[in-house]
């Protein structure tokens, strides 16, 4: 039986949950955004979540950043903490742990201008650490940069300018940023998109290699369907509720994937 | 004063002989405290997409001048900030609770602070003439006691700086992975506004308010055509406008031209030069 790095069965959830939603609704201007969302993470364990646009997939991830108030509850239980419950109003889960944050986040690749004059080294100061960057950066803050990058394959990337950075490339520097410091759980807004086959394997691989290596749980959100198999544990499909959950085989051949996406069954639905 | 004074004698300049036109000397001092200070500010009003919001600013600051004239305050100027920073808090309020685009609130706040500021100072058949200085700006007016609250100023930006810039900068440039760092967001903001509220307005009428806003969009525009990484940013801005300040404000004392203007033109043609020149990639 696969195990996790504690020694628990995976799909167990006897002290092994890592981050618990119950009931968790949301309502914008009347209109029902989410509606009662519940689901269980589950420490050591990657799960993806996806759905249609417009189903709710950025919504859930504000409610577990603390961004967007819901009704419901999130529970965070880190493998090395007491559980921590986040109120409605959307506490902080990024400040709520100062040992270990909770939650580290890659958002939906931002847009620099090319003539953006940031360099990798200048973003990632800007985000860690509290030396104004607008001064030259001293060299013990561009050798932990390094190290940081170090862990995505990216120390290379350090001195280009982040508009001069390929999809791929930006989504490690996003990476190598939400893994420092090290969090519980990482959520990744459509990684995936806007990066070439070869590049989508790389980052898969590196994010099973960061989930090995630093212990923690992965959620992320994606319309890439083809690469869930082999590399997700849990899939969720989510328009409004969640239709379906379960391991990405049962998820992907279920008939309300074929309903959401307008397939026909028995057709190829997969890209 | 007298320590910049005699420094200002040792130049081989006709008006820095000792003893005579202390107005260009305190103008000088001025041009030197005040390009550094748009410099800096400039940086940040590009890289977060404000020029519009800078330049209603301006405006919102000649709407406080004549609420302040009206009310007889002993100085409209400091009427004229505290409507201002109202101006800066108000705008991010509405923006931030509102669906609408940054440019089309910018737009309505700017409308209706000069509206507001035609109004009140025609009020009662009243003559806009003596606004029109406002409009033009004349650096040689400066006063040693503004000069060094303008230090203090420049001092206390400085300090926002150090202490504000990284939040800023993410802030600007994805809102919702500052967010998640645990960076306020709307306080940054805030803040910020105030900053350029508070210069903008105390500057205004040296600098012209047809023209400022060219020094908070102008220095740092050139700067970006060169600049690769956020330190070459600055020195480039803060540079750029110190040269171009200076240039300006002498052409403008030979040829007794605006100096607002002349600086702006200076800090223009550096810009074309600096596209010229731009990083290639």
């Amino acid at each position: 039986m696969k195990v996790t790095r504690h020694g628990r069965p995976f799909g167990s959830c006897v002290n092994s949950c890592c981050l618990r939603l119950e009931n968790v609704s949301v309502r914008l201007q009347g209109e029902p955004i989410l509606e009662d969302v519940s689901f269980h993470l589950h420490c050591g364990e990657i799960a993806a979540l996806i759905g249609p646009n417009g189903a709710g997939k950025s919504s859930l991830f504000r409610c577990i950043l603390g961004q967007m108030p819901y009704s419901g509850s999130i529970t965070f239980s880190p493998a090395d903490g007491p559980a921590l419950h986040l109120d409605s109003e959307g506490g902080d889960a990024a400040a709520t742990n100062a040992s270990r944050p909770l939650v580290g986040y890659v958002p939906q690749t931002p847009s620099f201008d090319r003539g953006d004059p940031v360099s990798v080294l200048d973003f990632f100061t800007a985000a860690t650490d509290k030396w104004p960057v607008w001064l030259p950066v001293p060299k013990y803050l561009r050798q932990r940069a390094e190290l940081c990058l170090a862990r995505v394959h990216g120390e290379e990337l350090l001195d280009k300018p982040m508009g001069a950075l390929s999809g791929g490339e930006l989504q490690r520097v996003l990476l190598a940023l939400a893994l420092e410091p090290v969090p519980s759980i990482l959520i990744l807004d459509e990684p995936l998109s806007g990066i070439d086959i070869e590049g989508a394997h790389q980052l898969t691989a590196m994010l099973d290699e960061i989930r090995s290596n630093f212990d923690l749980s992965i959620f992320l959100s994606t319309h890439d369907f083809a690469t869930l198999e082999g590399f997700a544990e849990k899939v969720l499909l989510l328009n409004r509720k969640i239709l379906k959950s379960g391991p990405p085989n049962v998820v992907l051949s279920s008939p309300e994937f074929y309903d959401t996406f307008h397939l026909k069954l028995g057709t190829e639905g997969r890209r | 004063m007298e320590l910049w004074y005699s420094l200002v004698d040792l130049l081989p300049f006709a008006w820095s002989q000792p003893g005579s036109m202390y107005f260009m000397k305190n103008a000088l001092l001025a041009v030197l405290v005040i390009s550094p200070l748009f410099g800096l500010l400039s940086t940040m009003v590009v890289q977060s997409r404000m020029s519009f919001f800078s330049d209603a600013l301006g405006h919102s600051a000649f709407t406080g001048m004549a609420i302040g004239s009206i009310c007889g305050a002993v100085d409209s100027t400091m009427a004229a900030v505290a409507f201002a920073v109202l101006f800066a808090v108000l705008f991010n309020v509405v923006r931030r609770h509102s669906a609408l685009a940054s440019d089309t609130v910018i737009g309505v706040f700017s409308s209706t602070a000069v509206a507001l500021g035609i109004f009140l100072s025609t009020l009662g058949g009243r003559s806009f003439t003596k606004f029109n200085a406002l409009l033009i700006g004349d650096i040689l007016s400066v006063e040693p006691g503004k000069l060094g609250l303008l230090a203090i100023i420049l001092a206390l930006v400085f300090i926002l700086w150090a202490v504000s810039f990284n939040q800023l900068m993410l802030s600007a440039v994805h809102p919702a992975l500052a967010h998640s760092r645990g960076i306020q967001i709307f306080w940054q903001e805030t803040l910020f506004s105030c900053a350029i509220a508070v210069v903008v307005t105390l500057s205004m009428t040296w600098v012209g308010l047809l023209v400022i806003n060219s020094l908070l969009v102008l220095p740092a525009a050139a700067s970006r055509n060169l600049a690769r990484t956020m330190a070459q940013y600055h020195l480039l801005s803060v540079v750029g406008a110190l040269v171009c300040g200076v240039a300006g404000l002498m052409t403008s004392y030979y040829i007794g031209s605006s100096a607002g203007a002349a600086i702006t033109l200076y800090l223009a043609v550096w810009f074309f030069l600096s596209f010229l020149l731009r990083k290639q990639g």
